[in-house]
């Protein structure tokens, strides 16, 4: 299956030359978790904060579906003001 | 301890021993009592009976880490109701070193074109503060990035300054209060409610503060003190949101374009859609990557304000390398970007810095264009016809008048139904049917839509303390009313709302915070005794507003979202009535 993948703010670095905002098509077995896909992604796991699929936040444990979209985010914060 | 009233309406001012009622009150706290004490609720904001306060908070002046708030109070032009707004400022330490615990502006002069200047400065042999007023009248009319620089030459470089804009001077409901940040550039507002009208309603042009032989805080006990600050520095230095290059340094307060983007929870041409297209290029991320383009070099962030260990407000700079504005915070970047469908940043920056020049608040300047687009003015997108209105604001033609009585007024001129606003206060960046509980917070707060009033989107979107699912309304009322209550403690201790993040999530650091304020005040506060601390505040803020006749009935969010479903998620906003009425009920 395929998943769209954007990865944000520290973690850009994990998927060099993607441009801003756009998505990248990572190749996974069907079946693959959340928490498989960051390794696959080769990003350490206490990097990682949150991810949301297809905009609602899931779980380290979710498994992916072919076409899902996810945003994977470190901790950020902001925007009190 | 002083109360320092400054009388326009004959130039005079009068030093009172603070009252032994207000002598735990500081910041939200005071500015709120004292609102409510002394302005009668009925009065025209603009009016002789209005007054604006200045507090600064608990800890500001110490050595606590990102500590310079200062509040502003009054009774808002544009709500009608209670405001408080706050900034990061010299201006804020500078005022409680004189010890001068709130100063007050009151009166109205009868001659309406002269303006004045106040400078208070610390009398050395006298051992208190002292005013001396001057002829402001030249400098009105002007971008404050002209006159600031005067100033300074005129009173030196050690002073701070409050002022307000041409937005204060034409009367409009958006307009804010400035203060100088740590390179003296007038870019602090106290942004929110048209408390820059109030001032400019007083004829006073600028509160000029000279600190110099000032003798500072006094401290019931040092060593808790110390031992609290060490904490709180401990827990922002080591979580990854506030510590050096972590992600406020980094991003600033943009980075949360694109998490609220994913969410669907960003306010789209004006709030018709919770996604936008062009999010990306808006975001904290393609600020710090444009930056380094243009400068050839990764840039952090810097502080606004003295002894903020922080560090979000960011610089944006042209292609010539010159600086563009700053600083482009996540509502700005929202409020002039997605909200008007505009995702050029060179244009936003522009219209952040223009809304600065002016006096404008940026959200509500967004908000006001983002109706006026839907009301036909300008096609979505249009940023250089942005561009055009705000400076038709700012200089006050008919329709940039029009336009800065705010997304309110401007949605009833041009006959628009979707009017992002509470209590006459435009909508900020969340959009309350893809995030419910701060849909709760803008209904309920006695501000008008405000989201730093009660920041829920720290568990709804971002898992701090915790990961609430923001579709859900599921116990957001209690939410809302804990984060309410939590916030008017901190807008009261002098700290940075962004110390929020760290001490949600570290508890030594929660109880650093309060350690710090036991030692400054002697007291023997607990984590319960602040919450009733602030929710004091709260029944304070809407026992005026009940006065101003502004009661529950205000406290609803506006139809469209209770109707029209909002893309990606399709959600409407869910929460019963009697939820709502929950917040203030269960207090
Ligand atoms: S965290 Fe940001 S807004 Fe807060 S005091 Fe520091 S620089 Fe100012």
């Amino acid at each position: 299956m395929i998943v769209k993948v954007k990865l944000f703010a520290t973690l850009r670095k994990y998927l060099p030359g993607v441009e801003l905002g756009k998505s990248l098509d990572i190749q996974l077995e069907s079946g693959t978790s959340i928490a498989q896909l960051y390794d696959v992604l080769g990003i350490p796991a206490e990097e990682i904060k949150l991810a949301y699929v297809n905009g609602i936040f899931c779980e380290m444990d979710t498994e992916l579906k072919d076409g899902d979209e996810i945003g994977i985010f470190p901790p950020i914060g902001g925007g009190s003001y | 301890m002083w109360v320092l009233r400054i009388n326009m309406s004959d130039q005079s001012y009068k030093l009172e021993e603070l009252p032994e009622k207000y002598k735990l009150l500081y910041g939200r706290a005071l500015t709120s009592q004292m609102v409510y004490d002394e302005v009668p609720p009925l009065c025209h904001a603009l009016g002789l009976n209005n007054k604006l306060v200045f507090s600064a908070g608990v800890v500001t002046g110490t050595a606590a880490p990102t500590s310079a708030r200062v509040s502003v109070g009054g009774k808002s032009p544009l709500t009608g109701g209670i405001k408080e707004a706050n900034a990061g400022t010299a201006w804020g330490p500078d005022l409680a070193k004189m010890r001068v615990r709130a100063l007050v502006v009151e009166g109205l002069p009868e001659k309406k074109d002269v303006y004045w200047g106040a400078k208070v400065k610390w009398d050395d042999e006298a051992g208190k503060p002292d005013v001396e007023f001057f002829d402001a009248t030249e400098h009105i009319g002007k971008d404050v990035y002209e006159v600031y620089p005067q100033i300074f030459e005129k009173f030196g470089e050690k002073v701070s300054i409050a002022s307000m804009g041409t937005a204060g001077e034409l009367g409009y409901g958006n307009s804010g209060v400035v203060f100088n940040d740590m390179a003296r550039r007038p870019s602090r507002y106290a942004g929110r409610g048209g408390l820059g009208a109030v001032m400019a309603s007083k004829r006073l042009k600028f509160i000029i503060l000279d600190a110099k032989g000032a003798p500072g805080i006094d401290m019931v006990d040092k060593s808790l003190f110390d031992e609290g600050r060490k904490k709180l520095i401990d827990a922002i230095r080591s979580h990854p949101i506030s510590q050096p290059k972590g992600g406020l340094n980094s991003y600033g307060t943009a980075v949360l374009i694109n998490i609220l983007n994913e969410a669907g929870g960003l306010p789209t041409r004006n709030f018709s859609a919770g996604r936008f297209e062009g999010a990306a290029k808006t975001s904290g991320e393609a600020i710090f990557e444009t930056n380094k383009e243009r400068m050839g070099k990764e840039i952090y962030n810097h502080a606004c304000s003295p002894g903020c260990i922080i560090q979000c407000s960011n610089t944006y700079y042209n292609e010539d390398q010159t600086e563009a504005t700053s600083c482009i915070e996540y509502e700005s970047t929202w409020a002039l970007g997605a909200n008007l469908g505009v995702d050029n940043l060179d244009d936003i920056a522009t219209m952040v810095q223009l809304c600065n020049a002016y006096g404008l608040d940026t959200i509500e300047t967004g908000g006001t264009l983002g109706v006026a687009m839907e009301g036909g003015l300008l096609e979505f997108g249009d940023s250089k016809g942005a561009i055009q209105m705000i400076h038709e604001m700012g200089k006050g033609t008919a329709v940039g008048r029009t336009l800065g009585g705010g997304t309110e007024v401007t949605g009833k001129i041009y006959g628009v139904k979707r009017v992002p606003a509470v209590k006459g206060q435009g909508m900020p960046a969340y959009e309350p049917r893809a995030v419910k509980g701060i849909g709760i917070t803008y209904a309920t707060t006695t501000m008008g839509a405000d989201h730093t009033a009660g920041y829920t989107i720290a568990p709804e979107i971002l898992g701090v303390s915790g990961k609430l699912d923001p579709l859900s309304p599921e116990g957001k009322a209690a939410l809302s009313r804990a984060f309410q209550a939590t916030t008017a403690f901190i807008d009261s201790c002098g700290h940075c709302l962004f110390i929020a993040f760290p001490i949600l999530d570290i508890a030594t650091g929660f109880e650093g915070m309060i350690q710090e304020c036991n030692g400054v005040l002697g007291t023997n506060w607990n984590a319960d005794d602040i919450v009733a601390y602030g929710a004091e505040t709260l029944k304070v803020e809407r026992k005026f507003n009940e006065a101003a006749g502004i009661g529950k009935e205000a406290d609803r969010i506006p139809e469209f979202m209770k109707i029209e479903p909002l893309p990606p998620h399709n959600q409407i906003f869910d929460i019963p009535d009697e939820a709502l009425d929950s917040v203030f009920e269960d207090l």
